[in-house]
């Protein structure tokens, strides 16, 4: 757990963890593995809540729980921004992480792949193949998503790049 | 437009003719020396090169493949023309692989079958083959407008799509199982698939298809820091797979720690990729045309212009099902194998008779396993070559986090589920 912050490392440590090692295109055993993602998720919003630390909603937009989409926000200098969040699940999950996507970021930030996949730090991917399969959405999300807010939507604010969604409507309208 | 401007010109020679007053013939003249140069740049303007229907070694200026004919009189390739049989498949039309599917289409390569989800965008103009008017086109029609101008020969297929979806997947194999092309082909419909991506979950799925098609591959790859490359052989069964093992980089040398990430995901360079691309169609052209030694794994280290090369035997406990089910089957056809070789060998001791074609050539002719590669088995890391280094840890067998709770197992309704992570949402 190199190069992670002791705030990461201690919320990432009460993350339910997976068992089943099964991909979209493995069946039952798929059906299986999506119960303990649901449950993981689940565990995490709630220790989110309860730390008042809510910081995104997310669920599956097809039945078989390949395609997910919700929101995520940030708070910077006590404003609020919110950002749609989606992402396939890869054939070969859990070998490989689901690749996070913020739409409406595509084009903004350097750390950025095409689309709005966000570029995740060195020890990302290490982490999640040393750990496969007992990493899920809910770790992908605590690990990924998280400090890539962290780290960039202030830099994105205080450059002007972003606005706040207040900001946007009273310039309008003024 | 041709025969507009030769009416011109005859037009102002009547002109010139019937003017009684000569003065003005000068500057008629000038006038008809102008319509002239319109015509001859007319002539040389673009035109599109038709098809040819049989590849020809007759050196003329006007035959395209010439000088690849020449590579089968030199001896070099016993049979050039059968390149128009081959179908091969390249995944990722980025910084190598657009490089590659140029030089393939040069080459007079039968079909090319192209993936990628991207668009051209001017942040690609530091590398080669795209061009700033193609800026918004998908990075796969860019390419077919390009390579079909170059060479019309080659039958194109460009699939716009992301192959590590679940969608994406099945149509990028039920694309490479198609045989349209050559319907008496043996297995699928391509003869090699090239990975030309530029990540890691991309890579694994072209490793899941092939190991599940038995499609033989090669993978290459460009480091984030554009200062190093490799390009790897993978025939399912025999060969690692891509998941046999956690993937290997070349070194370029330079210390982790002052590598300065702030800011940008990749660099990348029109350098290291050309030669990458280079290398990967070098090693495609010997293995379509079996000729040279087709490298199983070769690095490209450009700070220190170092090329290491070593093969890797399959993990018998890797974690892809489908690659543990063609070792199996490598291993059941051994004898067949070893008789096919053998006879083989025979074969061409007899035609090796009276004099030999080389006699002043003894090595090229190896007879023992002698290639000088290293070989290792997948799993072991303490035996890989100088300047290679894993990219991934191996996944921990122990638990690597101490956690609270215990493994997530029983059998709960998925439904059920579902709503409790809503009635969380709302
Ligand atoms: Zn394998």
């Amino acid at each position: 757990m190199e190069g992670w912050d002791p705030n990461t490392k201690s919320t990432l440590t009460q993350i339910p963890l997976l068992t089943t090692k099964a991909g979209p295109r493995d069946g039952a055993a798929w059906t299986q593995r999506l119960k303990e993602e649901y449950k993981s998720l689940i565990a995490y919003t709630q220790m989110n809540k309860s730390n008042d630390n809510d910081w995104f909603r997310i669920s599956a937009s097809n039945p078989e729980g390949t395609r997910w989409t919700g929101k995520c926000w940030y708070v910077h200098n006590l404003l609020k921004y919110e950002f749609d969040l989606q992402f396939d699940i890869p054939v070969t999950y859990p070998s490989t992480a689901p690749e996070l996507e913020l739409p409406q970021l595509d084009g903004k930030t350097q750390k950025m792949y095409r689309g709005g996949k966000i570029c995740l730090t060195v020890h990302f991917k290490p982490l999640w193949a040393k750990n496969c399969p007992r990493f899920g959405i809910a770790h992908a999300l605590c690990l990924g998503l998280a400090p890539w807010l962290a780290a960039e939507i202030p830099i994105l604010v205080d450059s002007g790049m972003i606005k706040h969604k207040d900001d946007a409507t009273s310039s309008t309208e003024t | 437009m041709e025969v507009e401007l030769k009416e011109m010109l005859n037009d102002l020679e009547s002109l010139k003719q019937s003017l009684p007053d000569p003065s003005h013939r000068a500057s008629i003249d000038k006038l008809r020396l102008r319509v002239e140069q319109l015509t001859s740049l007319e002539k040389s303007g673009p035109a599109r090169r038709l098809k040819v229907k049989d590849m020809s070694a007759e050196v003329v200026d006007s035959n395209p493949y010439s000088r690849l004919m020449a590579l089968q009189r030199m001896g070099i390739v016993e049979n050039y023309e059968r390149i128009r049989e081959f179908s091969v498949a390249i995944v990722g039309i980025g910084g190598v692989g657009s490089v590659a599917a140029e030089m393939l289409t040069r080459c007079g390569i039968g079909r090319l079958l192209l993936y990628d989800y991207d668009k051209v965008e001017l942040a690609n103009m530091n590398r080669l083959f795209f061009r700033p008017e193609q800026v918004n086109m998908t990075k796969t029609d860019a390419a077919v407008q390009t390579l079909s101008d170059i060479n019309p020969d080659v039958v194109l297929e460009s699939y716009t799509m992301n192959i590590t979806t679940v969608q994406g997947f099945e149509t990028f194999v039920s694309s490479l199982k198609n045989k349209s092309f050559r319907p008496n082909k043996e297995g699928s419909g391509v003869d090699l698939v090239l990975s030309c991506v530029d990540n890691y979950e991309a890579r694994m799925a072209v490793n899941q298809a092939c190991n599940e098609m038995n499609q033989t591959w090669m993978e290459s790859g460009v480091s984030e820091d554009a200062v190093s490359g490799h390009i790897q052989l993978l025939i399912p069964g025999e060969t690692a797979c891509f998941a046999c093992a956690p993937p290997l980089v070349v070194a370029s040398g330079i210390d982790e720690r002052t590598l300065k990430r702030e800011g940008v995901c990749a660099a990348s360079l029109p350098t290291t990729m050309g030669v990458v691309a280079g290398l990967l169609v070098q090693n495609t052209l010997k293995f379509l045309l079996n000729f040279g030694q087709v490298s199983p794994y070769l690095g490209y280290n450009s700070l220190k212009d170092y090329f290491p090369t070593m093969e890797m035997k399959p993990n018998p406990q890797c974690s892809n099902v489908a690659c543990l089910e063609r070792q199996q089957e490598y291993i059941v056809a051994k004898p067949a194998r070893d008789a096919a070789l053998k006879a083989k060998m025979e074969a061409e001791a007899l035609l090796v008779p009276e004099f030999p074609l080389h006699a002043d050539n003894e090595w090229s002719i190896s007879v023992v396993d002698d290639s000088g590669l290293d070989s290792m088995d997948a799993t072991s890391s303490d035996t890989l070559p100088e300047g290679l280094v894993r990219e991934l840890p191996s996944a921990d067998k122990s638990q690597e986090l101490p956690t609270s709770e215990a493994p997530l197992t029983s059998n709960d309704d998925l439904e059920d589920l579902r709503r409790q992570l809503e009635a969380l949402n709302s």
